[in-house]
């Protein structure tokens, strides 16, 4: 079919060129851009206040124009022609350009900030500088790189928010969980945490919304005292942050499943539903990559445990004075936990794990306990073997910046919007596993009508090959599953639905599907 | 150990594999002179609109069939020898069989129309096809205006395909409204006003009489029975499809329109058996056609098949009948029997509503006298097919629907839901005071 391939793309030429409307769009949405990259160069433009307002404003403003353009004149509806015939969704020279691109940005971004402009003594200059006011203006500081890529990533929610929400105008679910991304991005992430620091110098910074292990370094010493010395608010946030682990996420996920967060809440989420809705047919479907992403994943979790774990205990005491949680009791409580969990999957959920998972989950256990335990004979200081400052940076270099940053957004035109979200993310994984295990949410198959036609797995994000199920009337219950509810919005026949409904009965294998004869289906189904 | 030999990668063929390896060890050889990895039919349509690549029509990576052993020759068979027991194949090889299943499907019906074979002229079923529809029609400029003949399912795919390239599109269609012959009056006039949204040349009422060429033999301009000349690049023949069965002329066996099979799927022929679009039932299974050209009845033969292939006899025994379909944006399913007023027995009652505004309608056919609920059609409303099943097989009433219709809703969460509207005008159409139930879980889960 290669072959056939090339001639759509050199004689067929289907319409993929951009309408006059959408070409000014780009124009004003470069010139947006353009603005932005020209401050790199340490141009001095003068009245930064005007210049960035102008680049803002032209970039969101070049993005409704082109979804307008794009959308507007058409009927309500599935828009998806084209896609794979145009450069930038297809992995074409416009694709690559765009991954190297972002790629670079993220490089800078975590590693040489100086380019940016973020100078180690003395004033911001070029593209950092643009920001100050901004900054100033909300938090009182001036403004550093990461205020910078948070605002431009507030702005890219907001602006390919607008335009998701043009595309699925038919369709409620896309509009409520957009709208909703959109809102705790702009005020959790962006303006409540500017607004604390304001009011309370001496807080870290927190967006309320990220909860352990996505934000791997909540419990670091410096967060920790940064909490406790702010007062009751600190304390507050502290134990929210706690909660949120422990009551919360368990809660909501047990309902809804996880999407409730990772497309309803979660930053990540939030821009790979907006700005990367373009490339969630990217994803690979294949069984091989399924496995990949099981290993990989949960082999993340694994590592940010113990990272975690040696971190809080390399500043713990051994009595009560400062802290009134000592070594010990901690680490007797990580293995505890760690052991309920281990032991109800085995006892209750064995006949549902897949026999790689089961060796994994033995695996890791093993490691983990055999690491607690030589913590109690060494009694040295470095717990798990290497030095918890070790493990931090090295988490942090390799999953903080390298995976979730720039491959994990970098590469949006090539593997797809969700490469961190399925491969990487340690929260993503842990709600998978309870939504997998212990909780309402499923997609149901509507009994017969399925006919193959593929659009669900194409247009899956998490690489869901959603069709292997529908065409056998089974329902989805998998753990990467987000809750994007674009498999049910491009089904044309109307076969898939999410819903929360009663644990009995949620996984159901079928052979026969519903319509054929009834004793046909009680004999295969049931033996 | 017997050699299963499949004629046909089809959605058929494909599930009698599968349900024969789960079953037995049998060895299994599927041919097919259409494409080396079985694929969905029905997406042909999503590739030339770029929604999808090729590939991903594909249910099965290819790792599947080896894995699974079931053998895929790439092969297209002239004859087959009941009495030696083997196919003859194009380029002179032969394969042996025991059991020979033939599941080839259909092909695009030609109604004799002068031109019918010129170049540029098309039906769309096969991979083959799509291909042709590629070079035929790649863009606006290549394709100034295609005309379409026939008004079913393929034609109104064949019109959104088109026009997703922005390709000028005409639309002959044979009848007064749009597939009036399936559907009731007010969903096939619905159907007509969205053709015409979509900037599609509908002509309802109009036949094909014959097809011009230029010099080269291409197809240059099309004339109707109203005495119009249309000038086009393409002609789309979608006029239904027919059994492809041309290579079994004289096998010895038994033919009418396609290959004629008992309620085992068995032909005249031992050994012998014919399932999915190519199989002919001697008489139609309840109302159905003797000939079902639908996916899910190739599946169903498929699953039926395999049991008795495996020792297990069983007759194909489909159960009611339910079918879905998208006319460009908007969703069709249904349920049960719902005739048009074309097709209907007299003792066939329809309740229908509309949205005001949208592209929303439901139509609920039940009996006269008994107020038994026969079916139910729904555009732009996602129902349960569960739900619906069981209130077929309990022969429930009009009535219990009306009540317990928010159970069988499977549009997606926020929607807006229409049941209270849909039953306030029930009410006020019959002179009944229903209240409709809120949606059970425990109502809807007890039965999925």
């Amino acid at each position: 079919m290669d072959n056939f391939d090339k001639s759509m793309s050199l004689v067929g030429e289907p319409p993929k060129a951009l309408n006059t409307g959408q070409k000014l769009a780009v124009l004003t949405g470069m010139t947006g851009m353009g603005i932005l990259i020209l401050q790199l160069f340490n141009l001095n433009l003068g009245n930064s206040v005007l210049w960035l307002s102008v680049a803002i404003v032209a970039i969101v403003a070049g993005v409704i124009w082109f979804s307008q353009a794009a959308y507007a004149h058409l009927h309500k509806g599935i828009k998806n022609d084209g896609v794979w015939f145009k450069s930038m969704s297809s992995r074409g020279i416009l694709a690559w350009m765009a991954g190297i691109a972002l790629t670079g940005f993220y490089i800078v971004l975590y590693f040489y900030p100086q380019y940016l402009g973020l100078l180690k003594d003395g004033d911001n200059t070029g593209l950092i500088a643009l920001f100050d006011p901004l900054s100033k203006a909300l938090s009182g500081r001036p403004a550093s790189q990461w205020f910078v890529y948070g605002t431009l990533y507030t702005v890219a929610i907001l602006a390919f928010g607008a335009k998701f929400l043009w595309k699925y105008r038919h369709n409620k679910y896309e509009q409520l969980r957009t709208i909703s991304v959109m809102f705790f991005q702009t005020a959790f992430a962006f303006f409540i945490p500017e607004i604390m620091a304001r009011l309370n110098g001496d807080l870290p910074y927190y967006d309320l919304k990220n909860i352990w292990p996505l934000n791997y370094y909540n419990f670091e010493r410096y967060r920790i005292n940064g909490f406790i010395d702010s007062g009751s608010v600190g304390i507050t946030m502290l134990f929210f942050g706690i909660i949120s682990i422990f009551v919360i996420s368990p809660f909501l996920t047990y309902k809804y499943g996880k999407r409730w967060y990772c497309s309803w809440v979660c930053g990540c989420g939030g821009l790979a539903e907006t700005a990367g809705d373009s490339f969630r047919q990217l994803s690979d479907k294949s069984k091989f990559a399924w496995k990949v992403e099981r290993w990989v994943v949960h082999s993340v979790v694994v590592f940010v445990t113990l990272m975690t774990t040696a971190v809080i205990y390399s500043y713990l005491g051994n009595d009560t004075s400062k802290y009134w949680l000592t070594k010990t009791m901690f680490i007797s409580g990580v293995a505890v936990i760690l052991t309920a969990v281990f032991a109800w999957t085995m006892i209750y959920k064995r006949e549902e794990l897949e026999k790689d998972a089961k060796y994994g989950a033995i695996g890791y256990f093993t490691i983990i306990a055999v690491l607690i335990g030589m913590h109690f004979f060494s009694g040295s200081g470095n717990i798990f073997i290497f030095k918890a400052e070790t493990l931090r940076s090295t988490y942090s270099f390799l999953i903080g910046s390298i995976f979730s940053g720039v491959i994990g957004t970098g590469f949006y035109p090539i593997l797809g919007n969700r490469v961190w979200c399925r491969f990487g993310c340690p929260m993503a994984a842990i709600l998978g596993f309870q939504q997998r295990m212990f909780s309402k949410f499923r997609i149901t198959t509507n009994g017969g009508q399925c006919i193959s036609c593929g659009n669900c797995s194409t247009y899956c994000e998490m690489g869901i090959d959603v069709r292997a199920y529908a065409q056998k009337g089974a329902n989805i219950v998998r753990s990467s599953c987000v809750g994007c509810g674009i498999c049910s919005a491009v089904c044309p026949r109307g076969v898939l639905k999410l819903e929360n409904g009663p644990e009995k009965g949620r996984i159901n294998s079928k052979e026969v599907l519903l319509g054929n004869d009834v004793d046909l289906m009680d004999l295969v189904n049931n033996t | 150990m017997d050699h299963i030999v499949i004629i046909g990668n089809g959605i058929s063929g494909v599930t009698l594999a599968r349900h024969v390896r789960k079953l037995s060890d049998k060895k299994i050889t599927i041919i097919s002179a259409e494409s080396d990895y079985f694929f969905s039919r029905t997406a042909l349509m999503y590739v030339y609109m770029g929604h999808m690549k090729f590939k991903h029509t594909q249910p099965y990576e290819n790792w599947f069939w080896e894995k699974n052993r079931i053998d895929l020759v790439n092969g297209f068979v002239e004859k087959v020898e009941t009495n030696a027991k083997k196919l003859l194949l194009k380029g002179g090889s032969s394969i042996a069989y025991d059991k020979l299943v033939i599941a080839t499907g259909s092909k695009p019906n030609k109604l004799g129309w002068p031109g019918q074979d010129l170049k540029g002229v098309q039906g769309l079923y096969s991979k083959q096809d799509l291909e042709m529809l590629e070079k035929n029609a790649p863009n606006n400029k290549a394709c100034n205006r295609a005309v379409i003949v026939g008004g079913g399912l393929i034609g109104i795919e064949m019109a959104e395909m088109l026009r997703s390239r922005d390709i000028p599109v005409t639309f002959l269609v044979r009848e007064k409204s749009f597939w009036n012959g399936v559907l009731p009056s007010g969903e096939s006039e619905l159907v007509n006003e969205h053709i015409l949204e979509h900037h599609i040349d509908l002509q309802l009422n109009t036949n094909l009489k014959k097809i011009i060429a230029d010099g080269n033999g291409r197809a240059k301009a099309v004339v109707t029975d109203k005495g119009e000349t249309i000038e086009c690049n393409v002609v789309g023949l979608t006029a239904g499809v027919i059994p492809n069965i041309d290579f079994l002329k004289d096998s010895g066996i038994e033919l009418g329109k396609g290959v004629k099979v008992n309620r085992f799927l068995e032909t005249n022929v031992k050994d012998v058996y014919a399932i999915g679009d190519c199989a002919e039932q001697h008489e139609g299974i309840g109302s159905r056609r003797p000939v079902e050209a639908v996916w899910y009845t190739g599946r169903m033969m498929g699953e039926a098949l395999a049991q008795t292939i495996c020792g297990n006899a069983r007759e194909y025994s489909p159960g009611h009948w339910f079918n879905s379909a998208k006319f460009l944006d908007i969703e069709y399913q249904t349920y049960g029997w719902v005739f048009s007023e074309r097709n209907k027995k007299d003792t066939e009652q329809h309740f229908h509503w509309q949205h005001p505004k949208e592209k929303i309608c439901i139509t609920v056919a039940f009996d006269k006298n008994s107020h038994r609920f026969l079916g139910i059609n729904t555009f732009g409303i996602r129902m349960r097919h569960e739900i619906f099943d069981q209130w077929l097989t309990e022969n429930k009433s009009i009535d219990h629907v009306m009540i317990y219709l928010k159970d069988a809703n499977f549009d997606p969460e926020f929607y807006n839901l229409y049941e209270d509207e849909i039953v306030a005008k029930y009410n006020a159409d019959f002179h009944k005071n229903i209240s409709p139930k809120k949606k059970s879980w425990k109502r809807i889960f007890s039965i999925a």
